[in-house]
């Protein structure tokens, strides 16, 4: 038997996915269970002490789930993944396993507004200290770092704002520092993007949107290289004996996995973010068909975005993906399967026109997610971003009048037909 | 240097089935890397031998202060040490017949690995060999980790 390089759409179908050999069960088993039982008491020490792989508690590691888990860490060419109950909870636990109180975290400052929030508000209790930066400024990112900065943090395709990150570039000037890089990849999907194969150190995913696909589960996950050194004394809290863990040190132990070891068997055990078997089943038949619906996705979005942008009721639309886009050389390079299918353009007359558009669409469904089969349209200044202020309104790119697209797999032409139908219903100037 | 020719997948399946893994460097504190691969690769049935000139006893087996002191075969010698250290183990391992030198995680020494190589010994290298035996034979996809193994066939047993 030799080992083959399995192309990416092979692996989307098969990758954690052997056939469970005690049934012969080919779908993945949904395994609901809190628990398990152990062969013997040696047995139950050793799956304890890390000693052996062995299944303790759901909370910390579950089969059904474990599937999911290496599906997405195979995709991406990463050492493996934790999987969480949802994006945000993924992110926590990845920056709650490398931070401590004291630490510098330096983030792009055109972010998903939730995480702005996350990273401003919750790392702040937590005493870590943060600055927000223009990500396109290679720069600013450099002049923002000090002796405490560990990490830094921002979004391929950013949200909404639609900034396409220089991966390789930011990734050369955190390890200059010896600091990681961590990626969100939601809007990209390892089928558009895979940050790691430009030096990202480790990758985050609300699985929610487009991995899972179809709008029905929430999940995050958490993928690492198995790369980054994190012996180099900079990071005691992954490198150093822990206390919470009888003093194993996570890096030297597991090498590679260290990380990752530390990640499940310390921050989700103690956050207690577990995804569910029964999401993780359902995230991961949702990425057997993710060529397929980013293949539908990304032709659409380019579609839309092209009729929007020939339009004179518009005012700017920001999908990278035009050839006008000032992102276009990294689009090239980065993505070259497409810009992702989520994007936003402004619409003159400011928030009563948003509301105006918004109300006369009938096909596009009004709601906060994105990266659904289905098409979905927000305002964020009033939804999505909300807790945002007017600076970091900016910073993101998000204005009174702009409205977000998530272009979904249905009829091109019956997505422009249902967009005509919102910009008839405009109240325009005289 | 990724060092590809000792890492062949092929070569690391066949020393799986091996029996006998004299663990060089074999710590007897519980919590290094040394301790959780060997008392791995003895709860999988493997026959482990450790050694080390220091301790008497690991993982309840006797301890010997070098390889050409272990009586009877060893198949596969498996080294915890400085790289520095690899020539001459490499050298000991072929003196008394190991079918394979196996280099742990950053146990990285060209020469000591060319050494064995040429005396016709099965070299890989910067792998862990208990890694190795739970991506092929044991459970490693529980834990969420990239086996990358890919196959509709169903397996014997876990």
């Amino acid at each position: 038997m030799t080992d083959r390089d399995f192309g990416f759409e092979t692996r989307t179908v098969h990758a954690g996915s052997r056939p469970e050999p005690t049934t012969g069960a080919r779908a993945i088993p949904i395994f609901q269970t809190t628990s398990y039982v152990f062969e013997d008491t040696e047995a139950a020490a050793a799956y304890f002490n890390l000693q052996e792989y062995g299944n303790t508690y759901s909370r910390i590691m579950n089969p059904t789930v474990a599937a999911f888990e290496e599906r997405i860490a195979n995709l991406d060419g990463g050492a493996g993944a934790v999987a969480f109950a949802s994006g945000l909870a993924a992110q926590s636990a990845a920056l709650f396993t490398l931070l401590r109180p004291g630490d510098h975290v330096i983030a792009s400052a055109a972010l998903y507004g939730g995480t702005i929030t996350q990273f401003k508000h919750l790392l702040g209790k937590l005493s870590v200290e943060l600055d927000f930066v223009d990500p396109d400024n290679i720069d600013a990112w450099r002049s923002a770092i000090k002796d405490n900065t560990k990490l830094l943090f921002a979004e391929t395709i950013g949200n909404p704002g639609g900034n396409i990150l220089d991966i390789e570039a930011v990734a050369e000037c955190a390890h200059e520092y010896n600091c990681p890089l961590m990626i969100d990849n939601t809007f990209a999907t390892p089928y558009l993007c895979r940050p790691l194969e430009w030096g990202a150190d480790i990758v985050v995913y609300s699985a929610t949107k487009f991995l899972g696909g179809h709008g029905t589960s929430l999940g995050g996950v958490v993928v690492d290289s198995g790369e980054f050194n994190w012996s180099n004394g900079r990071y005691p809290v992954v490198a150093d004996p822990s206390p919470a863990y009888h003093g194993l040190a996570f890096h030297e132990t597991f090498g590679v996995y260290g990380y990752l070891a530390k990640l499940r068997a310390e921050t989700l055990r103690d956050l207690g973010a577990a995804i569910s078997p029964f999401n993780a089943f359902l995230l991961a038949q949702g990425v057997e068909t993710l060529p397929l619906r980013m293949r539908q996705h990304v032709a659409n979005a380019r579609t839309v975005a092209e009729f929007l942008a020939a339009d004179l009721r518009v005012s700017r639309v920001m999908y990278p993906g035009l050839a006008t886009s000032k992102y276009t050389h990294r689009v090239d390079k980065y993505l070259p399967r497409g810009a992702g299918a989520v994007f936003c353009f402004d619409l003159p007359g400011g928030r009563e026109n948003g509301r105006r558009f918004i109300e006369a669409l009938t096909l596009f469904s009004h709601l906060a997610n994105v990266g659904d089969a289905k098409s979905l349209v927000i305002h964020p200044a009033s939804t999505t971003h909300r807790q945002l202020n007017e600076q970091e309104l900016a910073a993101a790119g998000i204005g009174p009048g702009t409205i977000r697209l998530s272009i979904g797999i249905e009829d091109a032409s019956d997505l422009i037909w249902d967009l005509e139908q919102g910009l008839a219903a405009l109240e325009t100037r005289s | 240097m990724k060092h590809e020719i000792y890492q062949d997948p092929e070569v690391i399946r066949a020393a799986l089935d091996l029996k006998t893994v004299a663990i060089v460097g074999l710590s007897g504190k519980e919590l290094r890397a040394s301790n959780f691969v060997g008392r791995y690769l003895k709860y999988h049935g493997y026959r482990v031998v450790p050694v080390n000139p220091v301790e008497a006893e690991i993982l309840d087996l006797k301890c010997y202060p070098s390889l050409g002191e272990i009586p009877g075969r060893v198949d596969i010698v498996n080294v915890f040490r400085l790289p520095d250290a690899v020539p001459a183990i490499a050298r000991d391992a072929i003196a008394i017949g190991a079918r394979c030198l196996w280099l742990q995680f950053g146990v990285i020494n060209a020469e000591g690995a060319g050494i064995a190589f040429e005396a016709g010994l099965d070299v890989v290298m910067d792998r862990c060999l208990k890694v190795e035996h739970a991506r092929y034979l044991g459970r490693m996809h529980w834990f969420g980790l990239n086996t990358g193994r890919i196959s509709a066939r169903r397996a014997r047993s876990v």
